[in-house]
């Protein structure tokens, strides 16, 4: 699309009523889904900080094979408690903080479907953020039975007491998922009811598909969960015995449950990022996305496939022959769509006129590792090879490559791309570079050598090994560290370009999208006048005008 | 015109030279990946190298294939620096999205019946399960040179010890010795949460759940002395749940029952229970609570937790 249609597409910048620069409104109950998403984000981004605090206190006592620098007891708790952070307190509000931002704005609509709801799913989470991080001051200190809080060592209460690690960690997970119903509600019904007019489906871009197709898994799967959590908190305090087998419940009944929603919950955060991939290769790369439909509809098949394959990760669980047989197979299926979106990604960059600024970096790294991981995430599926690895750091390798690489790549690349559309302001370049650069080296060093490590044999979870690890856990524990100094530059870019970066414009990318119609940040309500939308959304080197209303504007 | 078509021949020859190189690396580095396993120490082991060795040449194909391109565009097709042209409005193309959808479909299904063939010889849980569900088990011959039925020797997982115990000759111990080329039969059993049965030269593994009892069977192949760890999260002291298996001939195997049969038993060394001793009496470690460890198993055999292994 030539410069001169893109600038007529540009409505003038209206009054801003809201005053973004007002910084007290993201410590309010405001029910604007930019104040709410800027909230999701930056919460978000402190208890990622915390926790990889605590992985690197992890990675300090695993630099040497002896447990020395913690007790066992403490270590199991930082493992516990590091994997629950990460995933209930960052990339969950992360993935919600994101879509809550931008949905509205790419669909044209002015707000999320119910605003109040949004605002009371938000504040949830710093309630059960605080519920957790308390957690560790309780007598006995936090949970120790892992992320996945199998029984029976998750019923297991040294203490004797009621209130615990445990049954706190248990209260916080479900709070966490009924915020996560009241959120995939809000999302569902905004895209089905709100999109503007014009924006048919296959006019809406993939961020939105892909978000849409995430929550619609929280719907289904959230409620197995809970059941799993609600049957667990009884067992463990008014012993009931669905999952204790000294009274003939069923330890394995209790992995089913957990599974059928935590599969399912890692098609939930990637999909997003596959969202954010599929808009930032193309603006960056000033080509259409390659086979959009395509690769719209298999974000659905995904989210279909994805409610059938839990049991693979209970392998070598007490499960019959036969269902690890007949879930290896689904759960290779899988990756046909998966394969389907990445050769799609290939095909768009290829050939295109390529800038390779920060979040163009940060997609691209994550992409590579991304498909590392998927061809792990193939290995892991075929059954009598994950015998062997089962429970090793060769698994502990693979998912760190899609979370850290792929997922919190996807999210730096994000945060890079739209802050200007956040704040009116511009990042340093320089800087995120230097971010770029720190965190794809570290994250390989980190995440790498686990997978040797596991295939010779080393379990995870473990604050002592065999001195035969050490050499893989030594390299492992030097990218941890150096992901730790990675988070320097970003904070010092993102503080100062917020207070007193260039001005961006409203769309300093030359990008094409509703979002980017809008002023830089956008105005209380986003839309004076809700756009009419023409065209497909990616239509870089072609002259067609997205919407229809902004001629008449002229 | 002559030109363009020498450029496209060209053009066309270099990427049948890049394939042909990625396909050599590729299986270079399958046959690398026996290199990155322990010692092939059961029958089992060999049939699960070889199906990682295949796994691994064909995701190195499709990783440096895809990696390989996508750092080519990285470097030869940026937008010089004050182009502000769009690349070519391409939108898709049928052919090609159909092939990068049916090539790897058949892929996939290849691994998988290569893993389901693996997975049908190593027979672990015994048969797969119902013939109902239509799967073919073809090949049912056992791998075992010769097949001694024998009373399953119990494994009794708990926190955090493991006791080995051999019926026939009522032989209790905290190391597993089983024979050579001989089907091993264990039955696991847990006294109070889940373990996990892993030793990574014999390539197998098997969750232990409480209040089951789980026949698993596999065939050592090679003599020595192996590890045999927890894999399943278990507590406060699942890192030290360690042993060792010894795998000996059938005479030494003979031997080392008829000699622990002869002693009386002992209370084994115990990491767990003493690292826990060791902290009651120095309360300030700053630990949190923590499930007390099962006294040391006494056994007719024990050994020792410094013993080597491989
Ligand atoms: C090609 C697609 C993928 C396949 C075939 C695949 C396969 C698997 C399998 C079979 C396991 C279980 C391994 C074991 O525990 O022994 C596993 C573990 C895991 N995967 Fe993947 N995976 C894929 C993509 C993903 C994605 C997209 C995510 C997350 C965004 C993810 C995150 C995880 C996590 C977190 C675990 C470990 C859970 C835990 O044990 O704590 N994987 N994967
Ligand atoms: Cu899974």
């Amino acid at each position: 699309m030539s410069n001169a249609s893109m600038e007529a597409l540009q409505p003038s910048l209206q009054p801003q009523p809201g005053a973004p620069d007002n910084w007290k409104r993201f410590f309010t109950f405001s029910t604007d889904h930019k104040v709410i998403g800027i909230q999701y984000i930056v919460t978000a981004f402190v208890f990622f900080l915390f926790a990889g605090l605590l992985a690197m206190v992890m990675r300090g006592e695993l630099l040497t094979p002896e447990a020395d620098l913690v007790d066992r007891t403490v270590y199991n708790g930082l493992f516990t408690m590091h994997g629950t952070l990460m995933l209930f307190m960052w990339t969950f509000p992360m993935l919600n903080g994101l879509a809550n931002y931008l949905v509205p704005l790419m669909i044209g609509a002015r707000d999320m479907a119910f605003p109040r709801l949004n605002a009371a799913a938000f504040w949830l989470v710093p309630v059960f953020g605080v519920i957790l991080t308390a957690s560790f001051f309780v007598p006995g200190g936090p949970s120790q039975s892992g992320w996945w809080a199998y029984p029976p060592v998750s019923l297991q209460n040294p203490t004797g007491n009621l209130i615990n690690g445990q049954s706190l960690w248990i209260l916080a997970v479900a709070l966490s998922g009924i915020s996560s119903i009241m959120g995939a509600v809000n999302i569902v019904t905004t895209i089905f009811r709100m999109r503007a007019p014009g924006m048919g489906w296959f006019k809406m871009p993939v961020f939105c598909w892909t978000v849409l197709a995430a929550q619609l898994i929280q719907l289904f799967g959230l409620p197995a969960l809970t059941a799993g959590a609600v049957m667990l908190l009884f067992d463990l305090t008014v012993g009931t015995s669905f999952f204790n087998p000294e009274l003939g419940g069923d330890p394995v009944l209790y992995q089913h449950f957990f599974w059928f929603y935590s599969h399912p919950a890692v098609y939930v955060i990637i999909l997003p990022i596959f969202g954010v991939f599929s808009e930032i290769f193309p603006v960056y790369a000033r080509k259409p996305l390659f086979g959009y439909p395509v690769v719209a509809v298999s974000s659905l098949v995904i989210t279909g496939l994805s409610g059938i394959v839990w049991v693979h990760h209970m392998f070598a669980s007490g499960t019959p022959g036969w269902m690890r047989m007949l879930f290896m197979f689904t759960t290779m299926t899988i990756s046909i769509p998966t394969g389907i979106k990445v050769f799609a990604w290939v095909a768009t960059v290829w050939g295109g006129k390529i800038r390779l600024n920060t979040p163009m970096l940060f997609a691209l790294g994550g992409l590579i590792m991304w498909v590392f991981a998927g061809i792990t995430g193939i290995m892991l599926a075929s059954a009598p090879f994950d015998i062997h690895v089962n429970n090793t750091y060769f698994v502990v390798g693979h998912f760190h490559y899609v979370i850290y690489g792929a997922v919190v790549m996807g999210f730096y690349a994000a945060i890079y791309h739209w802050f200007p559309k956040m704040t009116g302001r511009m990042y340093y370049e320089g800087l995120g570079k230097l971010h770029f650069v720190l965190t794809f080296i570290g994250a390989n060093l980190n995440f790498f050598p686990m997978h040797p490590a596991g295939l010779m044999g080393m379990p995870r979870r473990v604050a002592s090994y065999d001195p035969e690890f050490a050499f893989w856990n030594v390299l492992a524990s030097l990218g941890g560290f150096l992901l730790g100094v990675s988070t320097i530059p970003f904070l010092l870019n993102m503080l100062s370009s917020w207070a007193r970066g260039p001005e961006a414009g409203d769309n300093p990318w030359r990008a094409i999208g509703l979002e980017w119609l809008v002023s830089s940040p956008p105005p209380h309500e986003n839309f004076d006048e809700i756009p009419v939308v023409v065209s497909r959304p990616y239509g870089y080197g072609s002259d067609e005008p997205l919407i229809a209303n902004a001629s008449e504007k002229e | 015109m002559f030109y363009q078509r020498w450029f496209k021949q060209r053009w066309i020859l270099v990427v049948i030279g890049l394939a042909i190189a990625d396909t050599l690396l590729s299986i270079w580095i399958g046959q690398q990946s026996y290199r990155w396993l322990p010692p092939q120490a059961s029958a089992e082991s060999m049939l699960v190298d070889d199906l990682f060795c295949l796994m691994t040449t064909i995701g190195s194909l499709i990783f440096f294939g895809v990696v390989g391109t996508l750092i080519y565009s990285m470097i030869f097709q940026r937008a010089p620096k004050y182009d502000t042209s769009d690349g070519p409005p391409i939108e898709g193309n049928l052919k090609l999205e159909v092939i990068w959808t049916v090539v790897p479909s058949i892929v996939i299904v290849g691994v998988a019946f290569a893993s389901y063939q693996t997975y049908d010889g190593m027979k672990i849980l015994g048969d797969i399960g119902p013939k109902a569900l239509g799967m073919a088990t073809a090949n049912a011959a056992p791998m075992t040179t010769e097949v001694v039925k024998t009373d399953p020797i119990e494994v009794r997982a708990r926190q955090w010890a493991w006791e080995f115990y051999y019926p026939e000759q009522a032989v209790s111990s905290t190391e597993l010795h089983l024979p050579v080329n001989q089907r091993a039969n264990l039955k696991l059993s847990s006294e109070d949460v889940l373990h996990g049965f892993f030793v990574p030269a014999f390539r197998i593994k098997q969750d232990i759940i409480p209040g089951r009892e789980i026949d698993f069977e596999f065939t050592p192949i090679r003599e020595g002395r192996y590890r045999l760890r927890d894999s399943d999260y278990s507590g406060t002291y699942f890192a030290a749940n360690q042993s060792v298996v010894v795998v000996e001939s059938e005479a030494d195997y003979q031997d080392w029952l008829a000699i622990a049969a002869a002693q009386s038993p002992t209370p084994a060394q115990n990491r767990a229970y003493r690292e826990y001793q060791r902290s009651r009496q120095n309360p300030n470690g700053g630990g949190w609570a923590t499930v007390e460890p099962a006294a040391p198993p006494v056994v007719n055999y024990a050994s020792s937790d410094e013993e080597s292994y491989e």
